[in-house]
Protein backbone atom coordinates (compact mmCIF):
# COMPACT_ATOMS: atom_id res chain seq x y z
CA UNK A 1 0.00 0.00 0.00
CA UNK A 2 1.64 3.95 -0.82
CA UNK A 3 0.89 5.98 2.19
CA UNK A 4 1.74 9.57 3.26
CA UNK A 5 2.88 10.15 6.28
CA UNK A 6 4.25 13.10 8.19
CA UNK A 7 6.90 12.55 10.72
CA UNK A 8 7.83 11.64 13.88
CA UNK A 9 4.66 9.73 14.40
CA UNK A 10 3.87 8.22 17.48
CA UNK A 11 4.06 4.34 18.32
CA UNK A 12 0.69 3.77 18.49
CA UNK A 13 1.03 5.04 14.32
CA UNK A 14 4.44 3.20 13.97
CA UNK A 15 2.59 0.10 14.58
CA UNK A 16 -0.14 0.70 12.50
CA UNK A 17 2.35 0.32 9.16
CA UNK A 18 2.90 -3.11 7.42
CA UNK A 19 5.72 -4.40 5.94
CA UNK A 20 5.78 -4.44 2.35
CA UNK A 21 3.93 -0.52 2.71
CA UNK A 22 5.69 1.89 0.39
CA UNK A 23 5.85 4.91 2.26
CA UNK A 24 7.10 8.50 1.50
CA UNK A 25 7.76 10.15 4.63
CA UNK A 26 7.39 13.80 5.17
CA UNK A 27 8.96 15.98 7.88
CA UNK A 28 11.91 15.63 10.24
CA UNK A 29 14.39 12.37 10.64
CA UNK A 30 18.17 12.41 12.32
CA UNK A 31 21.01 10.56 10.22
CA UNK A 32 23.32 8.44 12.39
CA UNK A 33 25.70 5.91 11.48
CA UNK A 34 28.59 3.90 13.06
CA UNK A 35 30.81 6.44 14.87
CA UNK A 36 27.95 8.43 16.28
CA UNK A 37 26.31 5.15 17.65
CA UNK A 38 29.43 4.40 19.33
CA UNK A 39 28.94 7.59 21.19
CA UNK A 40 25.58 7.50 21.50
CA UNK A 41 26.06 4.11 23.70
CA UNK A 42 29.06 5.74 25.19
CA UNK A 43 26.68 8.64 27.08
CA UNK A 44 24.35 6.03 28.02
CA UNK A 45 26.94 4.25 29.49
CA UNK A 46 27.96 7.11 31.79
CA UNK A 47 24.83 8.58 32.42
CA UNK A 48 24.75 11.02 29.79
CA UNK A 49 21.88 13.18 28.15
CA UNK A 50 21.67 11.72 24.36
CA UNK A 51 22.53 14.36 21.95
CA UNK A 52 19.14 14.81 20.46
CA UNK A 53 15.68 14.03 22.13
CA UNK A 54 15.03 10.13 20.79
CA UNK A 55 11.97 9.78 21.67
CA UNK A 56 9.55 8.73 18.97
CA UNK A 57 12.18 9.66 16.18
CA UNK A 58 13.08 8.26 12.71
CA UNK A 59 16.80 7.43 13.11
CA UNK A 60 18.26 7.26 9.26
CA UNK A 61 21.47 5.30 8.67
CA UNK A 62 23.66 7.63 6.58
CA UNK A 63 26.82 9.73 5.98
CA UNK A 64 26.33 12.04 3.22
CA UNK A 65 28.49 13.30 0.38
CA UNK A 66 29.93 16.73 1.02
CA UNK A 67 26.73 19.68 -0.38
CA UNK A 68 28.37 21.39 -3.51
CA UNK A 69 27.67 24.81 -3.15
CA UNK A 70 23.43 25.74 -3.07
CA UNK A 71 22.80 22.39 -2.30
CA UNK A 72 20.98 21.28 0.97
CA UNK A 73 23.37 17.96 1.33
CA UNK A 74 25.05 15.64 -1.10
CA UNK A 75 24.39 12.31 -2.33
CA UNK A 76 22.32 10.67 0.95
CA UNK A 77 21.52 6.99 0.54
CA UNK A 78 21.48 4.23 3.33
CA UNK A 79 24.24 2.20 4.27
CA UNK A 80 23.62 -1.36 6.14
CA UNK A 81 22.13 -1.62 9.58
CA UNK A 82 23.26 -4.41 10.74
CA UNK A 83 26.55 -2.85 11.77
CA UNK A 84 24.12 -0.51 13.82
CA UNK A 85 22.11 -3.92 15.46
CA UNK A 86 24.52 -4.04 18.78
CA UNK A 87 23.10 -0.88 19.99
CA UNK A 88 19.19 -0.36 18.40
CA UNK A 89 17.40 -2.69 20.96
CA UNK A 90 18.04 0.06 23.47
CA UNK A 91 17.88 2.53 21.43
CA UNK A 92 14.03 1.35 20.87
CA UNK A 93 13.78 0.60 24.73
CA UNK A 94 14.73 4.00 25.58
CA UNK A 95 11.66 4.93 22.68
CA UNK A 96 13.06 5.15 19.31
CA UNK A 97 10.60 5.25 16.83
CA UNK A 98 11.77 3.93 13.92
CA UNK A 99 14.86 3.16 11.53
CA UNK A 100 15.80 3.77 8.14
CA UNK A 101 18.56 1.77 6.12
CA UNK A 102 19.40 -1.09 4.01
CA UNK A 103 19.90 -5.04 4.92
CA UNK A 104 18.99 -7.67 7.28
CA UNK A 105 18.84 -7.38 11.14
CA UNK A 106 19.69 -9.59 13.94
CA UNK A 107 16.99 -11.14 15.63
CA UNK A 108 17.50 -9.29 18.89
CA UNK A 109 16.67 -6.18 16.65
CA UNK A 110 13.64 -8.02 15.25
CA UNK A 111 12.02 -8.46 18.58
CA UNK A 112 12.84 -4.99 19.89
CA UNK A 113 10.50 -3.77 17.00
CA UNK A 114 8.16 -6.06 18.12
CA UNK A 115 8.29 -4.91 21.88
CA UNK A 116 7.98 -1.45 21.33
CA UNK A 117 5.52 -1.73 18.11
CA UNK A 118 8.69 0.10 15.91
CA UNK A 119 9.29 -0.63 12.29
CA UNK A 120 12.16 -0.74 9.98
CA UNK A 121 12.10 0.91 7.14
CA UNK A 122 14.78 0.26 4.09
CA UNK A 123 15.69 3.12 1.30
CA UNK A 124 17.33 2.05 -2.14
CA UNK A 125 20.52 1.32 -1.65
CA UNK A 126 22.65 3.19 -4.38
CA UNK A 127 20.63 5.67 -5.18
CA UNK A 128 21.84 8.37 -2.96
CA UNK A 129 21.42 11.07 -5.62
CA UNK A 130 17.89 10.34 -6.18
CA UNK A 131 17.54 10.39 -2.42
CA UNK A 132 18.85 13.37 -1.89
CA UNK A 133 16.19 15.28 -4.08
CA UNK A 134 14.30 14.63 -1.04
CA UNK A 135 16.55 16.05 1.38
CA UNK A 136 15.36 19.82 1.84
CA UNK A 137 17.19 20.97 4.93
CA UNK A 138 20.12 19.58 6.62
CA UNK A 139 21.47 20.88 9.87
CA UNK A 140 24.52 19.41 12.07
CA UNK A 141 23.54 18.73 15.74
CA UNK A 142 26.02 16.60 17.05
CA UNK A 143 29.80 14.95 16.74
CA UNK A 144 30.32 17.73 13.86
CA UNK A 145 34.46 16.37 14.32
CA UNK A 146 33.23 13.28 12.93
CA UNK A 147 32.63 15.13 9.48
CA UNK A 148 30.26 12.33 7.26
CA UNK A 149 29.11 10.12 10.51
CA UNK A 150 28.17 13.63 12.57
CA UNK A 151 24.54 13.82 13.55
CA UNK A 152 22.29 15.43 11.05
CA UNK A 153 18.45 16.58 11.57
CA UNK A 154 17.43 16.64 8.34
CA UNK A 155 13.77 17.69 7.15
CA UNK A 156 12.81 15.60 4.26
CA UNK A 157 9.89 15.50 1.53
CA UNK A 158 8.48 12.74 0.37
CA UNK A 159 11.25 10.83 0.60
CA UNK A 160 10.19 7.11 -0.04
CA UNK A 161 10.84 4.08 1.97
CA UNK A 162 9.30 0.66 2.21
CA UNK A 163 8.42 -1.26 5.53
CA UNK A 164 10.46 -3.89 5.57
CA UNK A 165 10.33 -5.01 9.44
CA UNK A 166 6.99 -4.29 10.92
CA UNK A 167 5.76 -4.34 14.83
CA UNK A 168 3.64 -7.52 14.22
CA UNK A 169 7.47 -9.08 13.02
CA UNK A 170 7.09 -9.27 9.74
CA UNK A 171 9.53 -8.93 7.42
CA UNK A 172 10.02 -8.61 4.18
CA UNK A 173 13.39 -10.52 3.67
CA UNK A 174 13.82 -13.69 2.99
CA UNK B 1 63.35 5.11 -21.38
CA UNK B 2 60.00 7.26 -21.67
CA UNK B 3 59.90 9.78 -18.99
CA UNK B 4 56.39 10.71 -17.04
CA UNK B 5 56.64 13.36 -14.91
CA UNK B 6 54.38 12.23 -11.35
CA UNK B 7 52.25 14.97 -11.64
CA UNK B 8 50.42 13.32 -14.83
CA UNK B 9 49.41 10.92 -12.63
CA UNK B 10 48.49 12.84 -10.18
CA UNK B 11 46.08 14.83 -11.89
CA UNK B 12 45.16 11.70 -14.39
CA UNK B 13 43.63 10.19 -10.66
CA UNK B 14 42.11 13.17 -9.43
CA UNK B 15 40.29 13.76 -12.56
CA UNK B 16 38.91 9.77 -12.81
CA UNK B 17 37.82 9.64 -9.09
CA UNK B 18 35.44 12.46 -9.67
CA UNK B 19 34.51 11.09 -12.83
CA UNK B 20 33.83 7.51 -12.13
CA UNK B 21 32.18 8.41 -9.03
CA UNK B 22 29.25 10.72 -11.14
CA UNK B 23 29.09 9.20 -14.09
CA UNK B 24 28.94 4.61 -14.59
CA UNK B 25 31.06 2.82 -17.63
CA UNK B 26 28.62 2.18 -20.69
CA UNK B 27 28.58 -1.15 -20.08
CA UNK B 28 27.37 -1.01 -16.32
CA UNK B 29 24.76 1.40 -17.45
CA UNK B 30 24.09 -0.94 -20.34
CA UNK B 31 23.33 -3.94 -17.98
CA UNK B 32 21.24 -1.75 -15.60
CA UNK B 33 19.18 -0.99 -18.65
CA UNK B 34 18.80 -4.66 -19.57
CA UNK B 35 17.99 -5.49 -15.83
CA UNK B 36 14.76 -3.17 -16.31
CA UNK B 37 13.23 -5.00 -19.11
CA UNK B 38 14.13 -9.03 -18.07
CA UNK B 39 12.63 -8.07 -13.97
CA UNK B 40 9.41 -9.72 -13.32
CA UNK B 41 8.55 -8.18 -10.04
CA UNK B 42 6.95 -4.84 -10.24
CA UNK B 43 8.85 -3.57 -7.28
CA UNK B 44 11.77 -5.05 -8.62
CA UNK B 45 10.89 -3.24 -11.73
CA UNK B 46 10.47 -0.10 -10.04
CA UNK B 47 13.79 -0.30 -7.70
CA UNK B 48 15.66 -0.56 -10.82
CA UNK B 49 14.26 2.63 -12.56
CA UNK B 50 14.92 4.47 -9.36
CA UNK B 51 18.89 3.09 -10.04
CA UNK B 52 18.54 4.54 -13.70
CA UNK B 53 17.05 7.78 -12.95
CA UNK B 54 19.50 8.38 -9.80
CA UNK B 55 22.27 7.74 -12.81
CA UNK B 56 20.59 10.68 -14.40
CA UNK B 57 20.42 13.15 -11.61
CA UNK B 58 23.99 11.91 -10.40
CA UNK B 59 25.38 13.00 -14.01
CA UNK B 60 23.03 15.73 -14.72
CA UNK B 61 23.48 17.75 -11.01
CA UNK B 62 26.64 16.53 -10.47
CA UNK B 63 25.57 14.49 -7.08
CA UNK B 64 27.94 11.13 -6.28
CA UNK B 65 25.99 8.03 -7.83
CA UNK B 66 26.00 6.54 -4.35
CA UNK B 67 27.30 8.73 -0.88
CA UNK B 68 29.50 5.59 -0.59
CA UNK B 69 32.41 6.74 -3.07
CA UNK B 70 34.44 4.18 -1.41
CA UNK B 71 38.17 3.11 -1.15
CA UNK B 72 39.83 3.75 -3.83
CA UNK B 73 41.39 0.85 -4.90
CA UNK B 74 44.05 1.02 -8.03
CA UNK B 75 45.81 -0.92 -10.37
CA UNK B 76 48.86 0.78 -11.76
CA UNK B 77 50.23 -1.40 -15.19
CA UNK B 78 53.36 0.13 -15.37
CA UNK B 79 55.66 -0.59 -19.12
CA UNK B 80 59.06 -1.54 -18.01
CA UNK B 81 60.34 0.89 -19.99
CA UNK B 82 58.84 3.99 -18.04
CA UNK B 83 60.87 5.97 -15.69
CA UNK B 84 59.01 8.41 -13.41
CA UNK B 85 60.33 11.87 -12.89
CA UNK B 86 59.32 14.69 -10.25
CA UNK B 87 58.54 13.06 -7.11
CA UNK B 88 57.48 9.53 -5.65
CA UNK B 89 55.05 7.81 -7.53
CA UNK B 90 52.99 6.27 -4.71
CA UNK B 91 52.74 9.96 -3.18
CA UNK B 92 51.34 11.36 -6.65
CA UNK B 93 48.58 8.80 -6.70
CA UNK B 94 47.47 9.76 -3.20
CA UNK B 95 47.99 13.15 -4.07
CA UNK B 96 45.31 12.79 -6.79
CA UNK B 97 43.11 10.77 -4.46
CA UNK B 98 42.98 13.62 -2.02
CA UNK B 99 42.78 16.26 -5.32
CA UNK B 100 39.72 14.18 -6.46
CA UNK B 101 37.80 13.44 -3.11
CA UNK B 102 38.31 16.99 -1.75
CA UNK B 103 37.68 18.89 -4.47
CA UNK B 104 35.06 16.77 -6.48
CA UNK B 105 33.14 16.82 -3.03
CA UNK B 106 33.51 13.22 -2.90
CA UNK B 107 32.76 11.47 0.53
CA UNK B 108 35.87 10.90 3.14
CA UNK B 109 35.16 7.14 4.37
CA UNK B 110 38.91 6.26 5.09
CA UNK B 111 40.45 5.87 9.13
CA UNK B 112 43.76 6.30 9.77
CA UNK B 113 44.51 2.41 11.68
CA UNK B 114 41.62 -0.13 11.63
CA UNK B 115 41.49 -0.20 15.25
CA UNK B 116 41.67 3.31 16.20
CA UNK B 117 39.65 4.80 13.57
CA UNK B 118 40.42 8.27 12.93
CA UNK B 119 39.24 9.92 9.71
CA UNK B 120 42.24 10.86 7.60
CA UNK B 121 39.51 13.38 5.92
CA UNK B 122 40.99 13.25 2.16
CA UNK B 123 40.03 9.51 1.68
CA UNK B 124 43.80 8.32 1.60
CA UNK B 125 45.49 6.27 1.60
CA UNK B 126 44.53 4.33 -1.77
CA UNK B 127 44.80 0.61 -2.09
CA UNK B 128 46.93 0.54 -4.78
CA UNK B 129 48.32 -2.37 -6.77
CA UNK B 130 51.60 -2.67 -9.02
CA UNK B 131 51.93 -4.74 -11.50
CA UNK B 132 55.11 -4.68 -14.29
CA UNK B 133 54.48 -5.25 -17.98
CA UNK B 134 56.50 -5.10 -21.38
CA UNK B 135 56.33 -1.65 -23.06
CA UNK B 136 56.89 2.33 -22.31
CA UNK B 137 53.07 3.26 -21.44
CA UNK B 138 51.17 3.48 -18.32
CA UNK B 139 47.77 2.09 -17.81
CA UNK B 140 45.65 3.51 -14.73
CA UNK B 141 42.37 1.38 -13.57
CA UNK B 142 40.18 2.99 -10.49
CA UNK B 143 37.57 1.27 -8.70
CA UNK B 144 36.44 3.05 -5.84
CA UNK B 145 35.03 0.45 -3.93
CA UNK B 146 32.12 0.44 -1.59
CA UNK B 147 32.03 -1.35 1.54
CA UNK B 148 27.87 -2.20 1.96
CA UNK B 149 29.22 -5.47 -0.83
CA UNK B 150 33.34 -5.10 0.25
CA UNK B 151 32.32 -6.34 3.66
CA UNK B 152 30.32 -9.48 2.21
CA UNK B 153 33.19 -10.63 0.34
CA UNK B 154 34.46 -14.08 1.25
CA UNK B 155 37.32 -16.44 0.96
CA UNK B 156 37.13 -19.83 0.93
CA UNK B 157 40.13 -22.13 0.75
CA UNK B 158 38.35 -25.40 -0.52
CA UNK B 159 40.45 -29.07 -0.70
CA UNK B 160 41.13 -30.34 -4.78
CA UNK B 161 38.33 -32.70 -4.13
CA UNK B 162 35.40 -30.17 -3.46
CA UNK B 163 36.21 -29.65 -7.81
CA UNK B 164 34.08 -27.39 -9.51
CA UNK B 165 30.96 -28.16 -7.43
CA UNK B 166 32.66 -26.83 -4.19
CA UNK B 167 33.52 -23.45 -6.36
CA UNK B 168 29.68 -23.16 -7.62
CA UNK B 169 28.44 -24.01 -3.55
CA UNK B 170 30.86 -20.88 -2.27
CA UNK B 171 30.22 -18.33 -4.62
CA UNK B 172 26.22 -19.07 -4.03
CA UNK B 173 27.00 -18.99 -0.35
CA UNK B 174 28.55 -15.60 -0.52
CA UNK B 175 26.09 -14.45 -2.63
CA UNK B 176 22.94 -15.49 0.04
CA UNK B 177 24.52 -14.17 2.72
CA UNK B 178 25.58 -11.11 1.65
CA UNK B 179 21.79 -10.80 0.37
CA UNK B 180 20.04 -7.06 0.74
CA UNK B 181 23.17 -5.95 2.70
CA UNK B 182 25.39 -5.70 -1.05
CA UNK B 183 22.77 -3.21 -2.34
CA UNK B 184 21.89 -5.68 -5.11
CA UNK B 185 21.46 -6.16 -8.31
CA UNK B 186 25.04 -7.11 -7.17
CA UNK B 187 28.28 -7.81 -9.68
CA UNK B 188 30.03 -11.16 -8.45
CA UNK B 189 33.88 -10.83 -9.22
CA UNK B 190 35.68 -14.78 -8.56
CA UNK B 191 38.64 -15.60 -8.04
CA UNK B 192 40.21 -19.69 -8.29
CA UNK B 193 43.30 -20.65 -7.74
CA UNK B 194 46.61 -18.99 -6.67
CA UNK B 195 47.57 -18.19 -3.51
CA UNK B 196 45.12 -17.20 -0.73
CA UNK B 197 46.07 -13.37 -1.52
CA UNK B 198 46.27 -14.03 -4.88
CA UNK B 199 42.63 -15.60 -5.39
CA UNK B 200 41.36 -12.05 -3.30
CA UNK B 201 43.77 -10.19 -5.56
CA UNK B 202 42.09 -11.53 -9.24
CA UNK B 203 38.62 -11.14 -7.34
CA UNK B 204 38.93 -7.96 -7.04
CA UNK B 205 40.49 -7.41 -10.40
CA UNK B 206 38.12 -8.85 -12.47
CA UNK B 207 35.35 -6.58 -11.18
CA UNK B 208 37.20 -4.50 -13.65
CA UNK B 209 36.08 -6.21 -16.20
CA UNK B 210 33.30 -5.10 -18.85
CA UNK B 211 30.12 -6.35 -17.82
CA UNK B 212 28.61 -8.69 -20.37
CA UNK B 213 31.93 -9.72 -21.68
CA UNK B 214 33.27 -13.34 -20.70
CA UNK B 215 36.30 -15.18 -20.23
CA UNK B 216 38.32 -16.47 -22.58
CA UNK B 217 38.67 -20.09 -21.40
CA UNK B 218 35.79 -22.20 -22.36
CA UNK B 219 34.86 -23.81 -19.35
CA UNK B 220 35.32 -20.23 -17.19
CA UNK B 221 32.63 -18.87 -19.80
CA UNK B 222 30.32 -21.59 -19.07
CA UNK B 223 30.30 -21.56 -15.38
CA UNK B 224 30.18 -17.47 -15.44
CA UNK B 225 26.90 -17.97 -17.35
CA UNK B 226 25.68 -21.06 -15.37
CA UNK B 227 26.51 -18.60 -12.19
CA UNK B 228 24.85 -15.97 -13.02
CA UNK B 229 22.12 -18.09 -13.69
CA UNK B 230 22.23 -19.87 -10.75
CA UNK B 231 22.15 -16.40 -8.57
CA UNK B 232 19.35 -15.25 -10.16
CA UNK B 233 17.11 -17.88 -9.29
CA UNK B 234 17.86 -17.14 -6.01
CA UNK B 235 15.32 -14.72 -6.06
CA UNK B 236 16.84 -11.68 -3.84
CA UNK B 237 15.86 -9.36 -6.29
CA UNK B 238 17.09 -5.67 -6.75
CA UNK B 239 17.40 -4.10 -3.13
CA UNK B 240 17.00 -7.82 -1.87
CA UNK B 241 13.19 -7.09 -2.02
CA UNK B 242 12.43 -9.81 -3.69
CA UNK B 243 12.65 -10.12 -7.84
CA UNK B 244 15.30 -12.41 -10.43
CA UNK B 245 17.67 -10.02 -10.95
CA UNK B 246 20.01 -10.45 -8.09
CA UNK B 247 23.18 -10.25 -9.94
CA UNK B 248 24.12 -8.28 -13.44
CA UNK B 249 27.34 -10.01 -14.20
CA UNK B 250 29.68 -13.13 -12.90
CA UNK B 251 32.88 -12.54 -13.40
CA UNK B 252 35.46 -15.10 -12.94
CA UNK B 253 39.67 -15.40 -13.44
CA UNK B 254 41.75 -18.22 -13.01
CA UNK B 255 44.96 -19.05 -12.10
CA UNK B 256 47.74 -21.88 -11.71
CA UNK B 257 47.44 -23.06 -8.04
CA UNK B 258 49.21 -25.78 -4.91
CA UNK B 259 48.72 -29.72 -5.85
CA UNK B 260 47.04 -29.62 -2.32
CA UNK B 261 44.88 -26.44 -2.90
CA UNK B 262 41.93 -24.80 -4.19
CA UNK B 263 41.47 -21.09 -3.03
CA UNK B 264 37.90 -19.48 -4.08
CA UNK B 265 37.85 -15.48 -3.68
CA UNK B 266 34.03 -13.95 -3.90
CA UNK B 267 34.51 -10.09 -3.89
CA UNK B 268 31.20 -8.59 -3.71
CA UNK B 269 30.03 -5.63 -5.85
CA UNK B 270 27.12 -3.91 -5.91
CA UNK B 271 25.39 -2.07 -8.74
CA UNK B 272 27.58 1.13 -8.39
CA UNK B 273 30.22 -1.36 -9.66
CA UNK B 274 32.39 1.48 -10.58
CA UNK B 275 35.76 1.20 -12.65
CA UNK B 276 37.48 3.48 -15.19
CA UNK B 277 40.80 3.27 -16.93
CA UNK B 278 43.32 5.42 -18.35
CA UNK B 279 46.67 5.04 -20.28
CA UNK B 280 49.77 7.52 -20.32
S1 LIG C 1 27.15 -1.25 -1.43
FE1 LIG C 1 27.46 0.05 -3.25
S2 LIG C 1 25.48 0.97 -3.71
FE2 LIG C 1 25.39 0.13 -1.65
S3 LIG C 1 25.88 1.85 -0.32
FE3 LIG C 1 27.79 0.75 -0.70
S4 LIG C 1 28.72 1.71 -2.51
FE4 LIG C 1 26.59 2.37 -2.39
Amino acid sequence: MIKHINVPLNKEEYSKLEAGDYVYLTGIIYSARDAAHKRMQQCLDNNEELPFDIKDQIIYYMGPSPAREGKVIGSAGPTTAGRMDKYTPKLLDLGLGAMIGKGKRSADVMNAIVRNGSVYFAAVGGAGALLSKAIVGSEVVAYDDLGTEAVRKLEVKDFPVIVVADSKGNCLYK
Amino acid sequence: MREINVACVRDAVSEMCIRINHVLSEDMQCALKNAVACEKSELGKQILSQLEENLVVAEEEMIPICQDTGMAVIFMEIGQDVHFTDGNLEDAINEGVRKGYVEGFLRKSVVDDPLIRNNTKDNTPAVIHYSVVPGNKVKITISPKGFGSENMSRVFMLKPADGIEGVKNAILTAVKDAGPNACPPMVIGVGIGGTFEKCALMAKHVLTREAGKHSDIEYVKELETEMLKKINELGIGPAGLGGNVTALAVNIETYPTHIAGLPVAINICCHVNRHISREI
